[in-house]
């Protein structure tokens, strides 16, 4: 899509005819939770956060993939890095996540661990192939959007035969992790913006349980102000409806059954399972493990690592906040024990963590 | 040179030493003060002295617009100068790693020495050192430079005060890009290039045309957030920008948003800042203008007394929201 087109939805003037519909139409306060850290980055960056009606309350949900990952995955991969011949492949994000007594994969470069911040998981397979004494690993942290781009690196791995390749899976599932938050009653969420990325490749459809089964509106959304505007819109609209069906604002990158050929290569390489989240626990179902036939490539098995409960940093809010529970600000850490130089949880070390966001852009 | 490689005799003090420095260094920097080949550099300059090192690293060392030979002459020149100063003279010291291809060395001086006489500068004293493979990640290059400060009052970081217009040069993010973009396992195909450019002849003639320039500043590593944050500290001073009027090229924006990247935190190394009290405003942007390293020039915000120490960007929407000063280093995102 040109950048001309998506100008379009930064338009001024369309926005704040949306704004005055919004405002209009509104009847009472609503609780909308926007899954995705890049909606909450964007929510931010526009400035949309500072000029929304004050009747729409604002909740970052647990839709950043370094913000959910375990407290036991982090530790796992800090363990594998500086092994000998190990050499860590990871996108940027990861780097700074503090695991046990602060650890992260920054220090571990610093002692001499051997870790490549790459672009794509293709990149992974180059490093692999240029370093057949080593075995390289790469942090599969992520979601739907990236679990087939991995899922499809290691089927050219195992076409290639590049042994040295390992993927260490920690993926998450959106779609039982939002089931779970909409079943507690502490939550109080009156509507989702669903990530757009998502959709792209599992479509809208695997939604459809949040208007059936709980009567809450959700609308699959672009990430520019006019998309976020409108999904408010087209939520407050939805409201009125008994089951309202999941709606599809961004169909200029989301098509209805997304893209069956991603999920059936992501199939193909990893079925699902149940999987930790930093903050919310054990989902069902809402992870990604290697299927048999993929097994060598799987970095647990292969390293014997073990990934199971171990204690939450002490203070730190990230889960409730993660949950819509509690608003970055309102934790006792934020801006204080915990900034963006030096995180005690991922929300705050994430670009995309909503407690980084409301220190990067909030005025006051 | 017999090698076409870079050794490590090349670094040992001895003839080959002297050879490389008279075949390669002295041919390409010619001026009689560096050829006097003392141990140190003899000159006379009058009057308020500015001065500024710099030890540049980038990789890669080639890239559209610019090479780590230029971009060591700009750098250090374009610091100097952003105190109201003519830079006259630099210093210039390589550490190369041993193997460096000779080829591509005597490219980096060339660039250096163009870079030299556009800025109309002098190299009068250097040094090179050559350090075993591995040590280094090819070359790296220090310059120092040294100039004679011209305006008065001086320009400086902390002299924002309330009222005063914010300008800029011209487009933000394009070195930044270009470099990342060039990066081993990126290879962003854009047709953005770096600004690499001596600003110095700009930067004079605006100080000896506007009464009282309050701060110039160059947005290099941690671009123009970090850059007004320290300004709005030293001040202690709010700045508020219209983030539309701040100029980025489309292709920096699609790169940007392709890596995840914000390219008001991109190094530029062709641009300044200059904040001047409103009155001057349309005078400097005119001399900007017609000078081609200014001729994007644009306000793009004021300085207020709203937040002290805080960059506040007004967005298109009317939304308002920090601009904070970056944290590390701009990483790529997951999704």
């Amino acid at each position: 899509m040109s950048l001309k087109v998506l100008e379009q939805f930064k338009n001024p003037e369309l926005c704040k005819k949306l704004l005055d519909c919004l405002n209009k139409e509104i009847e009472k306060e609503i609780r909308f939770m926007e899954v995705c850290g890049t909606h909450t980055v964007a929510i931010f960056r526009s400035g949309l956060h500072s000029v929304l009606p004050e009747k729409v309350i604002h909740l970052s949900g647990p839709g950043c993939p370094v913000c959910v990952t375990h407290e036991s995955e982090v530790n796992a991969f800090l363990d594998l890095a500086g092994k000998d011949g190990v050499i860590i492949a990871t996108f940027g994000d990861l780097i700074k996540v503090p695991g046990k007594k602060g650890h992260c994969l920054k220090n571990a470069q610093a002692d001499g661990a051997r870790v490549e911040i790459i672009y794509s998981p293709f990149d992974a397979l180059e490093i692999a192939r240029k370093n057949p004494n080593d075995t390289v690993v790469f942090l599969g942290v992520g979601f739907e959007t990236t679990a087939p781009a991995i899922a499809a690196t290691v089927m050219m791995a195992k076409e290639q035969k590049i042994d040295n390749f390992k993927v260490l899976s920690f993926h998450k599932l959106v779609p039982p992790a939002l089931d779970v938050l909409i079943s507690d009653p502490e939550t109080m969420i009156d509507g989702f913006l669903l990530p757009g990325h998502v959709s792209t490749v599992i479509g809208i459809h695997p939604y459809d349980f949040i208007g059936a089964k709980y009567g809450t509106p959700a609308v699959v959304t672009g990430f520019e102000p006019v998309d976020i505007l409108q999904a408010l819109l087209q939520m407050v609209r939805s409201m009125k409806e008994e089951h309202p069906k999941v709606i599809n604002q961004y169909q200029r990158g989301v098509s209805e059954y997304g893209n069956p050929k991603a999920v059936e290569v992501m199939y193909q390489v990893f079925e699902s399972s149940d999987a930790l989240w930093r903050g919310i626990g054990l989902i069902p179902n809402s992870g990604l493990e290697f299927s048999d036939k993929y097994e060598s490539f799987d970095a647990k098995k292969v390293f014997d690592l073990k990934i199971g409960e171990c204690p939450s940093l002490p203070g730190c809010k990230c889960g409730d906040v993660l949950k819509g529970k509690m608003t970055p600000e309102k934790c006792p850490l934020f801006g204080k024990a915990c900034t963006p130089a030096s995180p005690v949880g991922p929300c705050m070390v994430s670009t995309e963590g909503s407690c980084a966001a409301y220190f990067k852009y909030k005025v006051d | 040179m017999s090698s076409d490689k870079v050794l490590l005799d090349y670094g040992s003090g001895g003839r080959a030493s002297q050879r490389l420095i008279s075949e390669l260094f002295i041919k390409h920097f010619a001026n009689p003060e560096l050829e006097r080949l003392n141990d140190a550099a003899a000159f006379n300059i009058d009057g308020k002295i500015s001065m500024s090192t710099d030890s540049f690293t980038v990789d890669p060392i080639f890239f559209p617009g610019g090479d780590i030979g230029s971009l060591a002459v700009h750098g250090t020149v374009n610091d100097v100068a952003m105190l109201g100063a003519i830079p006259k003279y630099l210093t210039c010291a390589y550490i190369i790693e041993e193997g460096f291809p000779m080829a591509d060395l005597e490219k980096v001086v060339i660039s250096m020495s163009e870079a030299v006489k556009d800025a109309g500068v002098a190299i009068v004293t250097g040094d090179t050192k050559v350090v075993p493979k591995g040590a280094i990640d090819k070359i790296f290059i220090n310059t120092t430079g040294v100039g004679q400060i011209v305006a008065d009052p001086m320009p400086s970081g902390d002299r924002a005060t309330v009222g005063d217009a914010v300008l800029i040069s011209g487009t933000m993010g394009d070195h930044g890009l270009t470099v990342l973009g060039t990066r081993g396992g990126i290879s962003l195909e854009s047709n953005v290039m770096s600004d690499s450019a001596a600003l110095n002849h700009l930067l004079v003639k605006l100080v000896q045309e506007i009464p009282d320039v309050h701060v110039f500043r160059d947005p290099t590593r941690g671009g123009l957030a970090t850059t007004l944050n320290e300004i709005t500290t030293a001040s202690n001073v709010c700045c508020e920008l219209e983030e539309s009027s701040i100029p980025v090229k489309p292709e920096v924006v699609g790169g940007c948003s392709i890596l995840g990247l914000d390219p008001l935190y991109l190094a530029n190394e062709g641009k300044f800042l200059c904040i001047l009290p409103q009155k001057y405003a349309e005078q400097a942007l005119e001399i900007m203008r017609a000078d081609k390293h200014g001729k994007d020039a644009c306000q793009i915000g004021n300085i207020t007394d709203a937040n002290p120490g805080k960059v506040i960007l007004v967005t298109p929407l009317g939304g308002r929201r920090l601009l904070n000063m970056l944290e590390g280093e701009q990483l790529p995102r997951i999704c």
